[in-house]
């Protein structure tokens, strides 16, 4: 590529993850008042969250709605402030970074956005919106034919690039959405519910696309979505959030094979599967209640107030750390074991009454 | 059903759309977005706008013609045997009356319970949709409520005049999966107990696998496929059903297996007097697909298609 080398060092070598997280934390306040504005208190949006993305892997995050996904996913950009915690990048800590230093840096981590119309300039053509990256990293070569090469890259015509965003329809806005991205040779991108906006024919043409990028040019992804079907199917990874925090970690073929977690097991319980027969068979485990709110994150475990296992020991007043519970199955429960051995069977109030038997659910 | 804009073609939105449900039975409409699905809806509930809208056809309900209906009576009706959940709670709630009162209201207007029962009803109500703390809840206002707790309450409002026919518009599509599945499982209860008739509009197939008796995919305007909802899922005929259900990934099935998608975009469409809709994206076109297109034909299973997919067990989409 013809960009002045400001690569961080040694990039391929070293067995090291291209993104390290640690003790992350994004506590927003909330203000009351208007002349004497007070904080009133705080949004813990990622309230201390670990993870490791290793090389050319695609690590997927999934969890309701409001459960920090989409800010964990800025934080490791640097596009919100972290309130603490480091975020290693290829090593360097991307905390230390002076604004021109992060700028060069962030040429190797990109994202994509779920309304890719949000992030495209109306008036701006295509070729233009490609270019811009460009030129503000300096790339030397030729720039009309790198925009034809990112065309192509994405399945898109070369003719595109005289046009503007709303003469493209949505999966065809997505797709320009991922070639900016791609522009400038980055190593990381993070995907923020890159298929949510589109119809369901075509979210296909676009993970095909992700894909493909991803084999052809080495890229590792984050994927941010809450389509569980979606996220599995991309990643090799999953870490499951539940108000700001990850409460399982494990690889994606094992998460599904057995949920350890007693939200993962109600949420993958609760996804609809396109067949009948599936459906009439599998038991569901129901949750009561609503999502707490993360300005009021509950004591001890932060989902007892809704797990269906709850125990009257340790759920209410203690922490479970995010442990590795088997080898390599990290779970924040303290009751795991018994909840996967069946000894700690789901509260009768928690299924669906038209399922027969009571027990942990088999995927 | 015909929008007319000035200075713009007429919008052909919904075309004979044809299908029935009968008491204890749910009809699920699925397509992508515009198909049509919340036109035909608001059709049969008589709320789309009277002028610039032409609306052909027939709707009965129980021998009557809500077509024909007189606003008032047509009203009258709609607050009582027939009721309707949008996806968006907030545009069907009053933002300034608290929830308690406009399900309360329900009660008393339309089935002439005094204030006392109809607030006792009311709690009751919230309850079984799964409000915790309904007497509170009563006292609120909508935007005090979450996305999930505002859906419930509109349905909760819904249910309050134990409707003889429900029209549930993507009920859940805003919603998060876990709430999903609590609110498919009160409608379900509500078919099993009550008897009542429920239209059931999503874009999301598995929704519609678990929930519905007879299923009509809609593609453009035009129901494309019906069939009762195992026969759809076995043996998907029409190219566009196949398309939608190869393209999804499945939670139940082993990952690695590439996704197939449908080609093009809904973009791509044409008008259904030039032909199939669906044949600048299909894979089975042949010369017979335009310009004439094909009719709804079949019984049990019915197809607008000149060549379908192979019937099963090995339904799968034949390449051109
Ligand atoms: N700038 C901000 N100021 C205050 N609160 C914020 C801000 N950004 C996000 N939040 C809050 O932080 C929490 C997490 O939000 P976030 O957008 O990360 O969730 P998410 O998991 O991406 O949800 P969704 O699936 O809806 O996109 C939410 O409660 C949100 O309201
Ligand atoms: N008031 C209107 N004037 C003109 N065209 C309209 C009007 N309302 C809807 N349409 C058109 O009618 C078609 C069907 O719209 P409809 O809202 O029924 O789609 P839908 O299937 O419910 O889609 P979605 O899944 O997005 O809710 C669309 O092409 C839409 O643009
Ligand atoms: S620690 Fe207790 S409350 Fe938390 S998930 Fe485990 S069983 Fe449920
Ligand atoms: S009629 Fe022709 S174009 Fe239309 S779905 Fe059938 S095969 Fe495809
Ligand atoms: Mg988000
Ligand atoms: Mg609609």
């Amino acid at each position: 590529m013809s960009f002045p080398s400001d690569s961080p060092a040694d990039p391929v070598a070293s067995g090291e993850p291209l993104l390290s997280v640690r003790g992350l934390k994004v506590h927003f306040p909330v203000h009351r008042g208007v002349l004497l504005r007070r904080v009133a208190g705080h949004v813990r949006a990622v309230d201390g969250v670990d993870l490791d993305v290793a090389r050319g892997m695609t690590y997927g995050l999934v969890g309701e709605s409001g459960c920090g996904k989409s800010t964990l996913g800025k934080a490791v950009l640097r596009l919100v402030e972290p309130t603490s915690g480091t975020v290693l990048f290829n090593g360097a800590d991307i905390g230390g970074q002076s604004p021109e230093d992060m700028r060069r840096l962030r040429r190797h981590m990109q994202m994509v956005f779920q309304d890719p119309l949000a992030s495209l300039n109306p008036r701006q053509s295509v070729e233009s919106a490609l270019t811009e990256p460009l030129r503000a990293h300096g790339f030397t070569g030729d720039r009309s034919r790198r925009v034809r090469e990112l065309l192509d890259l994405v399945g898109m015509p070369s003719g595109a690039a005289g046009r503007y965003p709303h003469e493209f329809s949505g999966g065809q806005r997505q797709r320009i959405g991922i070639a900016r991205a791609i522009a400038l040779n980055p190593e990381l991108i993070i995907a923020d519910e890159p298929v949510s906006a589109l119809d369901v024919s075509i979210q296909a043409q676009i993970v095909n696309l992700l894909e493909d990028l991803q084999k052809e040019l080495g890229l590792t992804y984050v994927v941010v979505a809450h389509d569980l079907a979606v996220v599995r199917h991309v990643s090799d990874v999953i870490g499951v959030m539940y108000l700001g925090a990850l409460v399982e970690e494990s690889s994606s073929d094992a998460l599904y094979a057995q949920p350890l977690h007693p939200y993962t097991i109600a949420l993958m319980s609760a996804i609809p599967i396109p067949d009948p027969e599936v459906e009439e068979r599998r038991r569901r485990i129901l949750l009561t209640g609503d999502l707490p709110s993360p300005m009021n994150i509950p004591p001890g475990c932060r989902f007892h107030t809704r797990c269906p296992f709850r125990q009257p020991t340790r759920c209410a007043d203690e922490p479970p750390g995010l442990r590795e519970a088997r080898p390599g199955r990290k779970v924040a429960c303290h009751w795991a074991e018994e909840i996967a051995a069946g000894s700690i069977r789901a509260a009768a109030s928690a299924h669906d009454p038209t399922a027969t038997e009571v027990g942990t659910p088999s995927p | 059903m015909v929008f007319r804009q000035r200075g713009r073609a007429d919008v052909r939105a919904v075309d004979g759309v044809s299908f029935s449900v009968s008491p204890g039975e749910t009809v699920g409409l699925v397509g992508e977005s515009g198909c049509g699905k919340s036109v035909t809806s608001l059709a049969i509930m008589g709320l789309l706008p009277k002028r610039g809208v032409r609306v052909e056809g027939s709707v009965a309900f129980d021998g009557t013609e809500l077509l024909a209906l007189p606003p008032d009576k047509l009203r009258a009706l709609r607050g009582r045997e027939l009721a309707v959940v949008f996806q968006d709670p907030m545009t069907s709630l009053n933002p300034v009356v608290p929830i308690g009162t406009q399900v309360t209201e329900v009660l008393t207007r339309h089935r002439g319970l005094s204030n006392g029962e109809a607030r006792r009803e009311a709690a009751d109500l919230l309850r079984r949709v799964g409000i915790p703390d309904p007497s509170r809840r009563l006292r609120e206002y909508p935007h005090q409520l979450s996305g999930g707790m505002r859906q419930r309450a509109l349905i909760a409002t819904a249910l309050a005049c134990r409707p003889r026919l429900l029209i549930a518009d993507e009920p859940t599509t805003a919603l998060d999966v876990t709430i999903q599945a609590q609110i498919l499982e009160l409608l379900r209860t509500l078919v099993a107990e009550s008897g009542t008739a429920l239209i059931l509009i999503t874009h999301d197939l598995g929704v519609v696998a678990g929930m519905c008796d007879t299923v009509h995919v809609m593609y453009s305007g035009r129901i494309v496929e019906r069939a009762p909802r195992h026969d759809l899922f076995r043996d998907p005929r029409h190219p566009y059903t196949g398309g939608l259900l190869a393209s999804v990934p499945r939670l139940d099935q082993p990952r690695g297996a590439r996704l197939e998608p449908i080609k093009g975009s809904p973009r791509d469409t044409i008008p259904w007097a030039t032909g199939c809709a669906f044949a600048p994206r299909c894979p089975n076109r042949i010369e017979a697909c335009t310009p004439e297109a094909p009719e709804l034909v079949g019984e049990r299973h019915a197809l607008r298609c000149v060549n379908p997919l192979r019937s099963a067990p090995e339904a799968k989409v034949v390449p051109r």
